[in-house]
């Protein structure tokens, strides 16, 4: 029974975001004209999947209490390369998926190794190879352009049995194959030691700097998977620069809204794939309910703004004002 | 229940308040086991030859040679700066030597990180706490290498792992799912200790292990240490309560400048002679006098009946100009609350404060040191509450009281610098460059200072929450002059400690602490060891003494 009361205690966050998310979503689906269709589930979810990723590699990071502004480009560097390699014989699509595969977990590796071996500021660092990822995402698409494999595309962003999103699907085995591995591990474990309380780790022998390179590193292979991913749906690389922007700073938000603190060592991918989840049917609801996109940003950030301010509700109920200072 | 009123060990100083006699016997059996187990023929397990370790132009230690074995403990004592902290340091990896050899079992070894240290059985459990907040228990006693089959970790051997564990340090009420975050310091502490455990240590290093504890909680870590000088493990010892060093020590070093001036068998030298090491001069004129005992004081603070959730009940407790009231009891009584609900820090306080004779409600450390107000809190945690380290020591001594030397909107520099001038001839702190951070300071340095910002807001009240914690014993004396000369000056002055010489010493009135409310209040010659101490465990006393005593 303590373990229960336990665990809810230590996932309250991811939990309550799950929520939020599925009243907004039922709200939406209450509200379209079309109602409850497979199609609408569709493209809601491809959309939502690609933040969601995106969001997960950020929580990588945050997770060792650093930031990556780089998650964005490192999408945006994948999608290129992508809707230039991911096309012929099923033999080529294979190494053009490896290809796209290894650009991201070599860009994540990069920004590890400057992290860990040039011990110099993750937002730095990131801001810095952000740059240079989205230059080299430019230079092999400097218009828009390019295309995929057709079928696979067709298939990834459809359903199977005329109800469950092949994106969804996508989803869970990133959870069950990278997430709750790297939740399980040993080196996940080390992570959230080195994000919460680095001098702690390190006089505890915790080996602080493989473990940043573990999560900067499998941040840049889920970067790789969603700009694969995105280019299944767009049919198109595009190296716009606000695209990348755009991701870094939604991820970053969808980090923030599923619960996982910017101060490191707390909290989880499936909080933030919620948060993502959420941030996107921000959009879908403005749809439905007619409203100027206009008004989208603004919701976006009242929403940012409660997840955060509910995090920051317990300092009202402190009798000790000393706790409230991190 | 009864408490031993003979000094233990016939070291001169007083039994701890939470050890009775009879575990004093049992202890004492295990003493006496372990030194015939440790004869000097026994080959010592570990071995510093001639290390030496220089930080720029200082040398925190110098050829330094030391030894410890199986199956003892090894108290290393010395005053801050002496040396001790560089060479458990080193002893545990965390720095290497500059020169010198260190041999284990009788091999030549050289530690890079903690890690390798920890490989070969030797386990430090830190004055900083090296435990991870964000994680559970369990988590944090198997941090480095948990239970595992390829990399991902067995959850359900981790908990039986960490149960074992805190079973076997006598905390079985802590969850081992909590996370570390929610647990008392106390209770923190306890898990360090098991944390180090369940790294099968071969050399185990205490520093300071109980100085966050609770009484309950040193008495687990005494059986604990008893247990495992029987199981042979080699024990370091650190610590700056000189009874429970004369209580569970086998051999003691102490070091000075640097240096080890001498090692002997406990019980080899008094408590007196060993102090005389460790500061070179005799440990007799400590206090200062006091004027006249028995007083009348006019009153400076009037606390009526303040609460604060369970921790503080009813506390009517009043401090008169030139007064040094001490607070006392049992760590975790409620005493630092007391402080930091006077000094506006807390929510939700009941009750009534007078500050001559004027009623007031703080609200905020800002309306406490108001001058309509006057308060002044010396936080214990001088590292996080007290100064702002990176920054320089003038900054920190007028960051209080900045607001007196605006003029304009402009800080006048040459009122500031020439009053901080004055505060540190005053106080003697010793630098040569008041622009330098202040965490280039040694620890009664950085004392001083944070002392030195309060004085300057002008208070007449002072709090001060455990204001030697962890200080040498040179700068203790300075600080318990220093505060006998404010008292003299007409300061109120509300001095907790957890050392209760300085309560028998320092304090014209003391009152105990007992869960949260005032045991009792004992003055001039009424504050003895003995009457602190049947307060603190909340024990009847009579009138005419205490038939509660033992025999002698």
């Amino acid at each position: 029974m303590s373990n229960v009361r336990l665990w809810l205690a230590q996932n309250y966050a991811p939990i309550l975001t799950a929520v939020v998310f599925a009243a907004m979503f039922g709200t939406y689906i209450g509200e379209s004209s079309a109602g409850w269709k497979v199609a609408i589930l569709d493209t809601a979810a491809n959309n939502a999947v690609v933040l969601a990723i995106v969001a997960m590699a950020q929580t990588l990071v945050v997770i060792t209490r650093g930031v990556d502004l780089s998650a964005g480009m490192i999408f945006i560097m994948a999608n290129c390369i992508a809707s230039a390699l991911v096309v012929g014989s099923p033999g080529e699509v294979g190494l053009g998926i490896f290809g796209v595969l290894l650009a991201g977990t070599a860009a994540g590796l990069c920004n590890g190794l400057l992290v860990v071996l040039g011990r110099l500021p993750p937002i730095i660092v990131t801001l810095a190879t952000g740059s240079i990822f989205s230059g080299i995402a430019l230079s092999i698409r400097p218009t828009p352009g390019g295309s995929v494999n057709e079928s696979l595309a067709d298939f990834m962003t459809s359903d199977i049995f005329g109800a469950i999103p092949v994106s969804l699907i996508l989803l869970l085995a990133i959870i069950v194959l990278i997430w709750v591995p790297f939740r399980m591990s040993v080196i996940g474990r080390y992570c959230y030691a080195a994000g919460s309380a680095e001098s702690a780790a390190y006089m505890s022998g915790v080996p602080i700097g493989r473990a940043k390179l573990v999560a900067y590193t499998l941040a840049g292979l889920l970067g790789g998977i969603a700009g694969l991913f995105v280019t299944f749906v767009t049919d198109s690389g595009d190296a716009g620069a606000s695209v990348g922007g755009t991701y870094t700073l939604n991820s970053i938000a969808a980090v923030v809204i599923g619960g996982t603190s910017l101060y490191g060592g707390v909290g989880g991918a499936i909080g933030s794939i919620f948060g993502a989840f959420t941030l996107r049917t921000i959009d879908d609801l403005l749809l439905v309910f007619r409203l100027p996109p206009l008004w989208q940003p603004l919701f976006q950030g009242f929403v940012l703004l409660c997840a955060v301010s509910l995090g920051a509700v317990r300092i009202f109920r402190l009798h000790n004002r000393l706790d409230g200072f991190q | 229940m009864v408490f031993a009123r003979s000094n233990i060990l016939g070291t001169g100083l007083p039994c701890p308040p939470h050890v009775q006699p009879d575990e004093l016997v049992a202890m004492r059996a295990i003493d006496g086991g372990a030194k015939r187990m440790s004869e000097p023929s026994q080959a010592p397990l570990l071995q510093l030859s001639k290390i030496s370790k220089r930080y720029g132009g200082v040398a925190a230690l110098d050829q330094v040679d030391f030894s410890c074995r199986g199956g003892a403990v090894h108290a290393v004592l010395g005053e801050n700066g002496a040396g001790k902290s560089t060479l458990i340091k080193i002893i545990s990896g965390v720095v290497r030597p500059d020169e010198g050899a260190i041999f284990l079992d009788g091999h030549h070894v050289s530690f890079a990180t903690p890690a390798e240290a920890t490989r070969q059985g030797i386990v430090g459990v830190f004055q900083e706490l090296s435990l991870i907040p964000d994680l559970s228990v369990e988590a944090n006693i198997c941090l480095t290498s948990p239970p595992s089959r390829i990399g991902i970790v067995n959850l359900a051997a981790q908990r039986r792992f960490a149960r074992g564990l805190l079973k076997r340090v006598g905390c079985v009420d802590v969850h081992p799912g909590e996370l570390v975050r929610n647990l008392s310091l106390s209770r923190r502490q306890m898990v360090e200790i098991a944390k180090a455990l369940g790294r099968k240590p071969r050399l185990i290093i205490l520093d300071e292990a109980t100085s966050a504890l609770t009484g309950e909680d040193v008495n687990r870590v005494y059986d604990l240490l008893a247990r495992l000088r029987k199981e042979g493990v080699a024990i370091v010892y650190i610590s700056h309560r000189m009874h429970e060093i004369a209580h569970l020590a086998d051999e003691c070093s102490v070091f000075r400048n640097g240096r080890n001036v001498a090692s002997f068998a406990n019980g080899d030298h008094t408590a007196n002679e060993i102090v005389g090491m460790m500061i070179g001069r005799d440990f007799k004129h400590v206090f200062p006098e006091r004027r006249a005992p028995n007083r009348a004081f006019h009153s400076a603070i009037e606390i009526d009946r303040l609460s604060w959730m369970d921790r503080v009940k009813n506390v009517s407790l009043s401090i008169g100009a030139g007064e040094i009231v001490g607070l006392g009891g049992l760590d975790g009584q409620g005493q630092r609350e007391l402080l930091l609900a006077l000094f506006g820090v807390l929510r939700g306080v009941t009750g009534t404060v007078r500050v001559n004779g004027v009623d007031v409600a703080i609200s905020s450390p800002r309306t406490a040191k108001s001058a309509a107000v006057g308060i002044a809190l010396v936080p214990e945690d001088r590292k996080t509450e007290g100064l702002i380290l990176p920054m320089s020591i003038r900054d920190n001594m007028s960051l209080a009281s900045i607001a007196r030397f605006v003029r304009r909107l402009v800080i006048n520099r040459k009122s500031e610098c020439a009053e901080i001038d004055q505060q540190v001839r005053d106080m003697a702190i010793k630098t040569t460059n008041t622009d330098a951070a202040v965490d280039t300071l040694s620890g009664g340095n950085q004392q001083k200072v944070l002392i030195a910002k309060w004085l300057m807001t002008g208070a007449r009240i002072l709090l001060l929450s455990d204001p030697t914690r962890g200080i040498d014993v040179g700068t203790k004396q300075e600080i318990y002059a220093l505060i006998r000369r404010l008292a003299d000056q007409g300061a109120a002055i509300l001095f907790y400690t957890t050392d209760y010489a300085e309560l028998i010493g320092c304090c014209d009135r003391v009152a105990i602490f007992y869960d949260g409310s005032v045991r009792r209040e004992l003055r001039g010659a009424d504050i003895t060891e003995h009457n602190i101490i049947s307060a603190s465990l909340a024990l009847e006393v009579t009138a005419d003494g205490d038939p509660e005593t033992p025999a002698q």
